[in-house]
Parts: C-alpha cells; sequence; structure tokens
C-alpha cells in the first residue's frame, strides 16, 4: 500500500508528540513538555490564528466501511438510528455520476463554512462560528426554529425531537433545539482529532486529515497544497471548512 | 394629599421590612432548611456563602465562555462541580430529591433546565487536564507501531 | 350583560354569539392541548422531521401573518390614498390585521423546539438574521397599528390618523418584504432563492387579506340584516380581482424563470408535473381554486349584485392561498437539496430522495388554534366596539364622478 505524501509528512504536532513519548519514557515530565508543546491553555480562548479543517479522500473512503458514523454516534451519545425524526452528524453519502457511472463513497458532515448560512439566519446567534471556525450551536440560546436547517446547503443539522437522557457529560444534548457535528469541539480542545478521523486511521484507511489549515506546516495544509480539492457547492462561495478530494 | 404620600411611605417600609424578616427568618430559626450531602474534597472552590448567592452567575458566565470562545477553565465549570457535588448513593446531582442541586432548588422552587441537556452525572472516567489521558494518546500511535496515525 | 354589550349592532343575538365565542375558545383549547402535549412529549409526535423542518403550523401561520399585513391595506387604501369607502372600513381593517398577526404568531411561537425561551428571541437579537427583523416587524406592527386604531377611533386624535396610516402602510410593506425574505433568503434551497419572494408576498397578501376581510364584512353585514351596497360590493370585488390576477402574474414569472435555468428544471418538473400531492394541490389548489375559479366567479355578469358568489370567490381565494403555502414551503422542502449537481444520491439521511411528510392531529389543531384565536378576536372585538363600516354614500357619489 502506497502511503500518501500528506500523511507521511506529520507536521510538527506529530513529531513532538512522539518526542514527548520518548521523553516522557526516560523522565517523568515528559507529559508537562507534551502540554507545553501544543495545547491551547484552558484559560486561553480560540483564537482566529487557527482555522481547523479537514479534507476528506473519498478515494480511500472504503465502500460501506461506516467506521465513522460508529465513532461519532459513540463519541457524542447519538443513539445510531436511522429514522426521519433521528440525529446523525455525520453519514456515509454514496454517489454516482449519472453521466459515467462513475461512483463515490464519502462522509458528509457539518463543512464547517466560513460564511455559514446557518450562523446568518439564526434569530438569536445560538448558530455561531467560534474564532478557530468550529462552526456550533449554543444550546443555551437555541429556541428551536429550525431556520438554519432550511438554510444549511449540506443538510448537515438535525433537530433533537424527543426526550434525551443519559448524555455524554462532555456533549450536552437535549429536546428542542438543533444539532450537528462539531468536529468533536471538546476533544479538538485537548488537542486530539474528532473521534471520525481517529476512527478512520484506526481501520488503516486514512481518508481524513484533520488540522490547522492556517498552519502551513500542517499536514491538511501541506496537502491541499500538493493535491487538488474541492468544497461541496462551491457555487455558494462559503469557504468550507471540509475538503474533498478524488471526486 | 401630604397625608396619603406618607401613608404610602409607611406601608412600603413595612412591607420592605416584612420581605426583609421573612427571607432571614427562617434561618435564624432553624426551619427545615434542605440539608445538602457533603461533596467530595476538602472545600468548594470559593466561599459557601457566596456559592450560595452567586453559583448562578460564575456557571452562566463560564457557560458563555466555554460554548461560545473555547475556555476550558475547571475552577466554575458545571462539569466539576458535578463531580464534586454527585450523591454517595444516586451519583448523580439531580436524580432524587435528596441530591446536591435538586434538594436546594426544589426548596426555593427554582425549576432549572440544564438538566435537560446536561448529564447530571459525572462522566464513566472523567479525564484529568493534563495527566495520563494526552500521554495515552501520545502513546498509542506509537503502540500502532506508526507515529502517523493519529496525528494531525 | 351581553346585551349591554352590542351597542353597534342592530340585534343582539346572546345565543348566537357566545356560540361563536364558545367555538373559537374551543378551537383555542385544541391548540393550548396540542401545545402541552407537543411540550412534553418532543416534536416526535409531529410528521415533521429532520427533512420536513417546517409543515403544516407554518403553512397556517405564514398565511395569517401574510393575510394580515394584507387585510390592513383596506384602510391604508382610505387613509394613505384617501378613498372614502375604504376610511369607512379602516378600523375593521386594522382591527382584523391584529387579530390575524396574533393567530399566526401564536402558531409560530407555540411551534418552537423551546417555547419557553420566548424571551431568548426577544432579548438576543442576530441582525442579519431576517427572522430576527421579522420579530421586531411583528412587535412593531402590534404597536403601530394599534397606535392607529386609536387615532382613527378617538376623534380628539383623528388628525393622527393619516400620518400614522402612513407609517403603519410603509410598516407593513416591510413587515411583508421581510416575511417572503425568509424563503427568498435560503441561498441553498431551489425552491426559494429568489428575490421575487418579496414583492410575491406583498402581492398575495394583498389578495387574501382583501378576501378575508370581503368575508367577515359579509358576516357582519348578514349578521345585522343589512345590505352591503351593490356599488361598494362591485368597488370591492374589483379590486379583489386584480390583486388575483397579480398574484398569478408573478406566480408565473416566478415559474418561468426557474424553467429558463437549467439548474432548477428539476424542481420545476417536481412541483408542475410529477411531484404527485405537491403538483395536484399546485394545480388544482393554488391556480385553479386560488386563481382561476374566483376570478371568473368576481367577473361574471351576476357578481356584482350577488353577496353571494363574492363571499365563495374570497374563500376560494384563502384555500388557494393555504395551498401555495403548503406548496411553497412543504413542497419546497419535499425536493431534496442538491449537493452534487449531476450524480444521483443517497445515504441513510434522506439524501437525494422526495422527502415524505404527513402531518398529524396535532400539527392540525395547533395551526387551526392560530386561526382560532383571530376569530375569537374579531367575534370579541367586533361586538365591543363600532367596527361596523359606516359609509356616506354622498361622497362616495362625489368620488364617482
Amino acid at each position: 500500500m502506497n502511503k500518501p505524501v500528506d500523511s507521511k509528512v506529520d507536521g510538527r504536532r506529530g513529531f513532538l508528540k512522539a518526542g514527548a513519548v520518548v521523553a516522557g519514557a526516560a523522565v517523568a515530565p515528559g507529559v508537562l513538555l507534551y502540554g507545553v508543546a501544543h495545547s491551547r491553555p484552558p484559560e486561553e480562548a480560540a483564537s482566529s490564528d487557527v482555522r481547523w479543517g479537514m479534507l476528506i479522500d473519498s478515494a480511500k473512503c472504503g465502500d460501506g466501511c461506516n467506521d465513522c458514523v460508529t465513532a461519532c454516534n459513540e463519541e457524542n451519545g447519538l443513539s445510531g438510528a436511522n429514522g426521519p425524526q433521528d440525529t446523525q452528524y455525520i453519514r456515509k453519502l454514496d454517489i454516482k455520476d449519472l453521466r459515467n457511472g462513475r461512483v463515490h463513497s464519502l462522509p458528509m458532515l457539518c463543512q464547517h463554512c466560513e460564511n455559514p448560512p446557518c450562523v446568518d439566519v439564526c434569530p438569536t446567534g445560538a448558530s455561531m462560528k467560534r474564532a478557530d471556525g468550529i462552526v456550533l450551536v449554543d444550546r443555551h440560546i437555541c429556541i428551536g426554529c429550525r431556520y438554519c436547517m432550511m438554510a444549511c446547503p449540506y443538510k448537515a443539522r438535525s433537530f433533537v425531537h424527543e426526550t434525551i437522557t443519559d448524555q455524554n457529560p462532555e456533549v450536552p444534548r437535549g429536546k428542542g433545539c438543533v444539532e450537528s457535528c462539531t468536529f468533536c469541539v471538546q476533544r479538538v480542545d485537548r488537542d486530539e482529532n474528532p473521534a471520525c478521523v481517529d476512527a478512520c486511521n484506526a481501520n488503516g484507511h486514512q481518508a481524513m486529515v484533520f488540522g490547522d489549515m492556517n498552519d502551513p506546516e500542517s499536514a491538511i495544509s501541506k496537502a491541499l497544497k500538493s493535491h487538488a480539492s474541492t468544497e461541496v457547492r462551491a457555487d455558494l462561495g462559503l469557504n468550507t471548512g471540509v475538503r474533498y478530494q478524488g471526486i | 394629599m401630604a397625608r396619603l404620600a406618607n401613608w404610602l411611605r409607611l406601608a412600603a417600609m413595612i412591607a420592605a421590612a416584612a420581605i426583609t424578616a421573612a427571607v432571614s427568618f427562617p434561618a435564624a430559626a432553624g426551619v427545615d432548611l434542605p440539608t445538602l450531602e457533603k461533596g467530595k474534597g476538602e472545600k468548594c472552590v470559593e466561599d459557601t456563602q457566596y456559592m450560595r448567592k452567586n453559583h448562578m452567575d460564575l456557571l452562566k458566565h463560564h457557560r458563555d465562555d466555554t460554548m461560545r470562545k473555547g475556555i476550558r477553565t475547571t475552577k466554575h465549570s458545571l462539569k466539576k462541580c458535578i463531580e464534586c457535588h454527585a450523591s454517595e448513593k444516586s451519583g448523580s446531582v439531580a436524580a432524587s430529591k435528596e441530591d446536591f442541586c435538586a434538594a436546594c432548588h426544589s426548596y426555593v422552587s427554582v425549576k432549572l433546565d440544564c438538566w435537560d441537556c446536561h448529564a447530571t452525572k459525572p462522566g464513566k472516567s472523567p479525564q484529568p487536564k493534563v495527566g495520563l489521558a494526552p500521554l495515552k494518546a501520545a502513546v498509542s500511535p506509537l503502540l500502532a507501531s506508526s507515529i502517523n496515525g493519529a496525528s494531525k | 350583560m351581553a346585551n349591554e354589550s352590542c351597542l353597534n349592532q342592530e340585534s343582539c343575538k346572546p345565543a348566537q354569539f357566545w356560540g361563536l365565542l364558545g367555538l373559537g375558545g374551543l378551537i383555542i383549547l385544541g391548540a393550548l392541548f396540542a401545545f402541552f402535549t407537543l411540550e412534553h412529549h418532543g416534536h416526535v409526535l409531529t410528521g415533521m422531521n429532520n427533512q420536513i423542518v417546517w409543515g403544516l403550523p407554518h403553512v397556517f401561520a405564514v398565511f395569517m401573518i401574510v393575510a394580515a399585513s394584507g387585510v390592513l391595506n383596506v384602510a391604508s387604501i382610505g387613509s394613505v390614498f384617501g378613498k372614502k369607502l375604504y376610511k369607512a372600513r379602516a378600523p375593521l381593517s386594522g382591527m382584523l390585521a391584529l387579530a390575524m398577526l396574533a393567530g399566526g404568531l401564536a402558531v409560530l411561537v407555540l411551534d418552537l423546539g423551546r417555547p419557553d425561551r420566548l424571551v431568548v428571541a426577544m432579548t438576543y437579537y442576530n441582525f442579519k438574521s431576517i427572522f430576527a427583523w421579522n420579530m421586531i416587524f411583528y412587535n412593531g406592527f402590534f404597536a403601530i397599528v394599534g397606535l392607529y386604531l386609536i387615532t382613527m377611533m378617538d376623534r380628539k386624535l383623528k388628525d393622527f390618523s393619516k400620518p400614522v396610516g402612513l407609517i403603519a402602510f410603509l410598516w407593513r410593506i416591510g413587515l411583508t418584504t421581510a416575511t417572503g425574505s425568509i424563503f427568498g433568503f435560503l441561498v441553498a434551497r431551489v425552491g426559494y432563492n429568489s428575490a421575487l419572494m418579496a414583492p410575491m408576498f406583498i402581492v398575495m397578501s394583498f389578495a387574501y387579506g382583501l378576501a378575508v376581510f370581503l368575508l367577515v364584512q359579509s358576516s357582519m353585514y348578514k349578521w345585522n340584516a343589512m345590505k352591503l351596497d351593490d356599488r361598494i360590493l362591485t368597488r370591492m370585488k374589483n379590486l379583489l380581482g386584480i390583486f388575483i390576477a397579480a398574484a398569478l402574474y408573478f406566480n408565473v414569472v416566478f415559474h418561468l424563470t426557474n424553467m429558463y435555468f437549467a439548474k432548477q428544471w428539476a424542481f420545476e418538473r417536481f412541483i408542475l408535473l410529477d411531484g404527485g400531492i405537491y403538483t395536484m394541490i399546485f394545480w388544482v389548489g393554488q391556480i385553479v381554486v386560488g386563481c382561476i375559479l374566483p376570478l371568473i366567479l368576481l367577473f361574471s355578469p351576476g357578481a356584482r349584485h350577488s353577496i353571494g358568489t363574492v363571499m365563495l370567490a374570497s374563500l376560494m381565494v384563502i384555500l388557494g392561498g393555504m395551498a401555495q403555502m403548503y406548496v411553497t414551503i412543504v413542497g419546497g422542502q419535499a425536493f431534496p437539496l442538491v449537493l452534487f449537481p449531476g450524480y444521483q444520491e443517497s445515504s441513510s439521511f434522506y439524501d437525494g430522495v422526495i422527502h415524505a411528510y404527513s402531518p398529524s392531529i396535532w400539527e392540525l389543531l395547533l395551526g387551526m388554534g392560530g386561526v382560532g384565536i383571530a376569530f375569537f378576536l374579531t367575534v370579541a372585538a367586533v361586538r365591543a366596539f363600532k367596527f361596523l363600516p359606516q359609509d356616506d354614500f354622498k361622497s362616495i357619489e362625489a368620488e364617482d364622478a
């Protein structure tokens, strides 16, 4: 199997992470080294110097593989049911070119637009974009009007139709509000990948790269520079945070 | 007219006094206050009296900081409150009427909608902020014999 | 008691009055029951889902809001454009506008996922959101039209009614523009996403509003065993005809434009040809019942003498309006979003398929509740205040001459 350039050139994070482990094995404060190296300190606000993004290679995405979806459901406490009223943050989309029959399989999720229509239309400002480009719903002020769901070009949002119990303490969610993929913001804030990306890496497909698109040294920036990629509905000019290659 | 004004002033003063008395009376007379389970750990992050009066403001302020700015300090976070104050018995702060949040809030009959979305129990494996978790995260790619795997 | 509070009516008919009020109250109770049930169990009980996010309640709500702004048009023609015939009807028109807006808004609010957070909706504003602007327009409408009513009904304030009426007129144009733009500003959906939405909604509001007004006015005349003068009937029915024709014209232009754009063909095909229920509601409901038949009725030879014909035509315009809202709101969502043009799409999240929607009884109860509120308020207001038009035929004749 040929390893892609983008995941081999691993960026400074991975390098330092490995370094930290080596150091940690010898001296106990290796953990501290890790902390100093890259994690944003908890008291520091997300910064617009960073723009989190994701690059998905549909050529590597396994046809019939659903691991990203399963991992997402587990991380965010979603039921995994597929009824018309059930929440899905990420879904596997199968597309077929009507002209030549070429098929692709790819995960579709919130595209974390730079100019998100959901944020524009939200009457209360509950739909919001964090400084580092992650689009979120502030459930504290979401009134459940569902206008953002009308506005989203990617059908990325779901409405919670019934009472939820036993939430993941890190992912609060409840009846009457709209929700969508958060890039696993709770994980990103402690310097981990979104759950879907880790799952895709773990099964060896490595079709998803996550990272800071503003950092020229990050794996995603390098991949975006060296490979042709597309935005879904690029005609809308939303400058999405999720890009696709191989389509 | 002046007399009416005087009467009104007097009435207002009596009302104000009555309200103050009503508020302080139960505490002074030892009327059934809610019994609260003691939290884990030495003491609360703030003085008890201060917390009684201001916990909602602290929580709301922290809520907006975390939600909208990504500030994840733990001192005033709901998650940390729950970790300390979850009941020994029910494992929750609001599952039964005796639990920490529920006991007081049912006493003063102030309805909460926190639990519509937030879990009332601490996470199954609460993750320390800087501790083993990042180390584990860093080790796992090594174990998988590839440092490419989980990194960004 | 009841007999004393019907000062402006020829005959009091207390039994009928309380019966009507009770009917309105019963419908409102039904809506409240639906509201509390949904509040407790969540929207899981409705037919709405993650594909059809706005359903029957929104059809009712948007129709009523559009009609509310349109019904005020009668007052505007009187106050702003100085027509005597309409000036006599201005107070009734203003009251109806308030009652209908209250009904429509109530449905919208009761359908929210978190109706308990109405205060949030009133205190947190995202000024880039046309929805937030709508809230300002709705609240302002109550204040301005309320003031307008006072200036019209209080002799001492009569002089103010013209400037306040002008403000009310401009405000309602803004309100309907904003309501149409709720759909017009949706960038991603082929069924909406058009600047034409705003003016089209305004023209539609003229037709819906006048139809509602004619129905209410005719009922009031009937109640009091009075006959609407033929000259007045003729003028008003002709105006309704013009409004219907104008709304039809906007619809034709809207669909023609869509048909010219290759990327919109699939959607137009869906609405006009093979969309099943939506195609049927479009042609039968919106076009035939809502436009063609009323036009034929209104301009038929006997119409100028027949209040029944005009009432039937008005009723048809209202039904057609509801049909139009259903096609616009539900039909527009039933057609799937296209993520990859030129590709066939499929997923567990219903990509690439026509979305199904079957409204539940709860949605119907909720929607009818809005009508109930408007009905209740109208019945009560007409009883308590002088809203029956007082025509001064000499001045109408002078205008005619």
